[in-house]
């Protein structure tokens, strides 16, 4: 991996909010000299068409990732607990919607 | 707008980075296992995203496609933004700056998927510049009147439709998710191109043979875009088992001549192809013969607009480096200062 010149603009990672969007989601990534001029381009870039009314723009390095090879382990113990789950429960017909 | 569905080797040196025909290194145990996971995933036509292990020539290959697809994008704003100033109404301007702004967009999502890969964007433009790194060759032809906009929305970014589409089921997830967000752009863009062509049609008798002039030019250099014939692109059948390329050449070719022959006909134009006829028992059309010698020149430097494309990029970016430097020492300055403040 290479590091990047040291006269480029960081990375940001952009999210949106669409209009009946309940949240924001990722939706790429641009590099801007700061955090105005990153939300600005992100403006022009991602919501041309109307797709959103909410932009976060976070700084690249700011973002830290799950590891792709812990996958298995790491989301294991949610497949083991059903009872997470409101379907787990049975409920008299009688008791109607809950 | 577009790329070129097979991928040049850039420089002279970097031929053999891709090491398809190098013999392979012993992997280790480690890399075997990796390996096999790797190929698992994509016989199960699932995605490879950029924390995961890829062989190192999967990550050159799409590091160098994906940087040639957009640089494509931006040195494809340069035929068509030759006509902004003098586009023939405001609307037909409006409609081309919109276009233009959109190819800056395409660029800006694909040079970002380049990056997941590990690479820079410094790095890619820095190849862009010095002219290690490919761009389509078809920018590489002028456009000579206000029909060639309109012929370059309708075949040069319907053949790059033709090649895109597959693409948003490539194996590797980033690539994949940019061609879903440029396609849906590129589709205003082919339509707006034929309109602007239709609407000449209905016009003056020149109006007209400015676009079947324009047709004529461009018409073999769409076919061309697609790459060598499947015979002489060996690379071909290494991208199909990556799944980074999902159709052949030949086959792309083919389904764009099939769509645009009946669309040429509602325009009221001809294709400049005397040997271009339907074949009843292919169910297809038969075409004529590519000037591929053409198209080698054209992509290594001898066409018709290449230096000058070139030359305008890098005196872009030349020119623009202080503007560059200014916005970084700022953004520093604010930084500092916002710092003092909280302190």
């Amino acid at each position: 991996m290479s590091t990047p010149a040291l006269k480029e603009w960081p990375l940001w990672e952009v999210f949106v909010r669409s209009k009946q969007g309940l949240e924001h989601k990722h939706c790429g990534s641009l590099h801007a000299s700061d955090s105005e001029h990153a939300l600005q381009m992100a403006r022009d870039v991602y919501t041309r068409r109307q797709e959103g009314v909410s932009i976060w723009v976070v700084p690249s390095a700011s973002i830290s990732a799950s590891e792709p090879n812990d996958k298995p382990e790491f989301f294991d113990p949610a497949s083991d607990k059903v009872y997470r789950h409101p379907t787990f429960y049975v409920i008299p017909d009688e008791v109607g919607h809950m | 707008m577009y790329t070129q569905s097979f991928s040049v080797p850039d420089g002279s040196d970097d031929a053999k980075s891709a090491g398809l025909k190098a013999v392979p290194k012993a992997l280790s145990a480690q890399d075997a296992a990796l390996q096999a996971q790797f190929d698992a995933r994509i016989d199960a036509d699932g995605r490879i995203e950029p924390r995961e292990w890829m062989p190192e020539a999967y990550r050159k290959t799409l590091v160098r496609q994906i940087s040639q697809h957009a640089h494509s994008e931006i040195v494809g704003m340069l035929p068509e933004g030759n006509w902004i100033s003098r586009a023939p109404s405001l609307k037909r301007k409006a409609i081309l700056i919109a276009k233009v702004q959109d190819e800056g967009g395409h660029g800006l999502y694909l040079y970002s998927a380049a990056e997941t890969l590990g690479t820079s964007r410094d790095q890619m433009l820095d190849a862009l510049h010095t002219g290690k790194a490919k761009y389509s060759s078809i920018f590489n032809y002028p456009t000579l009147n206000w029909a060639d906009v309109g012929v370059v929305g309708w075949l040069v970014d319907g053949a790059a439709i033709m090649n895109q589409v597959p693409l948003c089921r490539c194996s590797y997830g980033p690539y994949a998710r940019a061609m879903v967000r440029v396609c849906k752009e590129e589709s205003f863009h082919q339509r707006q191109g034929y309109e602007a062509l239709l609407v000449m049609m209905q016009g003056t008798a020149e109006q007209k043979t400015m676009v079947q002039d324009a047709v004529n030019r461009w018409w073999w250099k769409c076919l061309a875009m697609f790459g060598p014939p499947d015979a002489d692109s060996p690379n071909s059948a290494q991208g199909m088992r990556w799944g980074i390329k999902r159709i052949s050449n030949d086959d792309l070719r083919q389904k764009f001549v099939d769509a645009t022959v009946p669309q040429a006909k509602v325009l009221g134009v001809t294709l400049p192809d005397p040997d271009l006829k339907w074949n009843e028992a292919r169910q297809a059309h038969d075409y004529g013969q590519i000037d591929w010698d053409e198209f080698w020149a054209t992509v290594n430097g001898n066409g018709p607009c290449n230096k000058e494309r070139l030359g305008a990029r890098v005196k872009a970016w030349n020119d623009g480096a202080w503007v560059r430097e200014a916005a970084l020492a700022h953004a520093k300055k604010q930084q500092a200062r916002q710092m003092k403040e909280a302190a």
